[in-house]
């Protein structure tokens, strides 16, 4: 019994250096970054690791809870219009000023996490096409208040939205705060989710997805279980709405249409339902690709062929690979395949 | 000893016109081995949805334990130590062999979600006994080599054993096979009447179960109850369930007079 305890210790304290290092590699790229590309792709890059977080966030429920929900903007309008409005705040004024852009995802996470599970308990008794239909009017009532809410500017949108200031003495720019803590956010964000799925206790998420009623009679609290997912996913979708409003700096309810929840469904659809590292990639993908190659042909070309491709390409991926770049795979998985594959051909010829 | 386990009094299914089970009564006792049978469409199956509350019965009510059971989800019904296989496999069928039987186990844990994420002490205790439990299981009835294979891709008998072994996972006190042996051939179905009697024994468990191959039915059940149009017609021993009148009206007919 000790033995089994002492092992579970350093197991434990073996799990903690791995996300540590993520975060410290990201912030390595952000200041080699603010040293070479232009504010523009500084920008775009940016973008994607708040994308990265709302895709891997709505993986949650749509890929490995099986949920179809189509109101992720709703919960990333949630959160971006939460942080932005507490970060004009005098009385939060008295927080270090990156400390407090750090923090703010919080709010904006815990605030969507309530919305999720409002929106979650009385609709996850439908399935498929109805629970989507449902989701998706929750999206365009929260539009709606917003768009009606003068408090935080109504149709003409908010504003001057503040970022994390520079920190001369660390050498970081405005960039590289807003960079950093990004990185910081999708770190946090892509471990929990991940531990999350690979772990037995999160495995009764893919349980739902595949047999409710083999889940339910294993024992598994199906409602209980898809209103964690629903809320786990509603938390990050505000964080990274909040990441969101710090990088664009200005908020309007058009750009939280159900349009905004597709886009995100397309980047998992993408990377594959059910794969984290997919949605991740995906994510980089749909961000960097309208923005700088697109943008680029159409000055070449002098037509706008960026809705072109991207319907091509979409219509492509579903007749080629329809379970997305990755499927239900890991980029990890792929890779351990890729290293078994190659090394049993070593150990034959050793001996 | 002879605790009562699960008792159905006037249970009755009404699917609009269809009275799919009609006044059904049932008391299984402790480490007792009932077998259900009765033609298609009988309601046997139906009979096992509303005992695991997958449907609620219209009428009457259901006991496990002495606990009414009328307002739980099936899933309390599984805390309460009874579960069930299904007659069309519903495994979970992109998932691992032991996942399988790992998300059936997860109930006797005591980690939480959160420690999962912070991957705490308390995670690794709980996830390796998990493993080991169903490792233990898999290996009970030789699966233990094919813990990693997704479970969909395993031949058809191997996913009904999976079946057994992933509701054994949740330790029950009572289980309800739906046609354990459906689609098995002669040597199969006989590996499945040891595997029955050897579960029965070194689970303690109490069994029902439904099934149409009357050589394992009559071979190892101690009590048979017969349902015809969801109508009890007949309960008794093998020997006397064979040679009544009733239960061969049902299944073959009777003889026509003119």
């Amino acid at each position: 019994m000790e033995m089994r305890d002492e092992a579970a210790r350093s197991q434990a304290l073996k799990s903690i250096p791995g996300p540590l290092i993520g975060i410290v590699i990201l912030i390595a790229i952000a200041y080699l970054l603010d040293a070479t590309a232009n504010p523009y792709t500084q920008f775009v890059l940016t973008m994607i690791l708040a994308n990265a977080v709302l895709a891997t966030s709505l993986n949650l429920v749509n890929g490995f809870t099986g949920q179809f929900s189509l109101g992720h903007a709703g919960f990333m309008a949630v959160g971006a219009y939460t942080s932005a409005w507490l970060a004009t705040r005098p009385e939060l004024a008295f927080l270090p000023d990156y400390l407090k852009f750090l923090s703010l995802p919080i709010a904006a996470g815990l605030l969507a996490a309530i919305a999720g599970y409002i929106v979650g308990l009385p609709s996850l008794r439908l399935k498929g096409d109805y629970l989507a239909i449902v989701t998706l009017g929750f999206g365009e009532i929260i539009r709606v208040i917003l768009l009606n809410s003068e408090a935080v500017g109504g149709a003409r949108g908010l504003y001057g939205i503040p970022a994390a200031a520079a920190i001369p003495s660390l050498g970081m720019s405005e960039f590289i705060s807003q960079f950093s803590i990004s990185s910081i956010w999708l770190v946090i964000t892509f471990v929990t989710l991940w531990r999350i799925v690979h772990s037995a206790k999160g495995r009764a998420f893919l349980s739902v997805r595949e047999d409710e009623i083999a889940a339910e009679a294993m024992g598994i609290n199906i409602t209980q279980t898809k209103v964690r997912a629903f809320v786990i996913s509603a938390f990050f979708a505000g964080v990274g709405g909040a990441l969101f409003a710090h990088t664009v700096k200005y908020l309007n309810p058009a750009t939280f249409t159900f349009t905004k929840s597709v886009d995100i469904i397309i980047m998992i659809v993408l990377g594959g339902m059910g794969s984290f590292t997919g949605s991740v990639i995906a994510a980089a993908i749909i961000t960097v690709l309208p923005e700088m190659v697109l943008r680029e042909l159409q000055q070449l070309t002098g037509v706008d062929l960026r809705m072109v491709i991207y319907s091509l390409m979409l219509i492509l991926f579903m007749i080629l690979k329809p379970t997305g770049i990755l499927g239900t795979l890991e980029a990890t998985d792929i890779l351990r395949k890729l290293r078994e594959r190659f090394k049993p051909a070593a150990a034959q010829e050793s001996k | 000893m002879s605790e009562i386990l699960l008792k159905a009094t006037n249970m009755t299914m009404q699917f609009g016109g269809l009275r799919a089970v009609d006044g059904f009564n049932l008391t299984l006792k402790s480490g007792e081995l009932v077998g259900l049978i009765g033609p298609n469409g009988a309601g046997k199956t139906t009979c096992f949805n509303c005992l695991t509350s997958v449907y609620k019965p219209t009428e009457g009510q259901v006991e496990i334990r002495g606990i009414d059971t009328k307002s739980m989800k099936p899933w309390q019904i599984s805390k309460l130590g009874m579960t069930r296989t299904f007659q069309n496999i519903r495994l979970f069928k992109d998932l691992s062999v032991l996942d399988n039987v790992a998300i059936a186990g997860l109930q006797h844990t005591r980690h939480s979600l959160f420690d999962s994420v912070l991957r705490s002490p308390r995670h690794y205790i709980e996830e390796s006994r998990l493993r080991e439990r169903a490792f233990e299981l898999l290996s009970i009835f030789n699966l233990q080599g094919k813990a990693d294979h997704e479970a969909g891709s395993l031949p058809y008998g191997e996913q009904r054993r999976l079946e057994i072994v992933r509701a054994l996972a949740t330790e029950p006190r009572l289980i309800l096979l739906d046609e354990p042996a459906a689609g098995m051939n002669n040597k199969e179905t006989e590996d499945l009447m040891n595997t029955i009697a050897k579960i029965r024994k070194d689970f303690r468990l109490t069994v029902l179960l439904i099934e149409h191959d009357m050589k394992l039915v009559m071979g190892i059940c101690e009590r048979i109850l017969v349902l015809d149009h969801g109508v009890l017609i007949a309960e008794g021993s093998p020997a006397e369930i064979k040679s009544n009148p009733k239960v061969i009206t049902a299944y073959l007919g009777s003889e026509e007079t003119v």
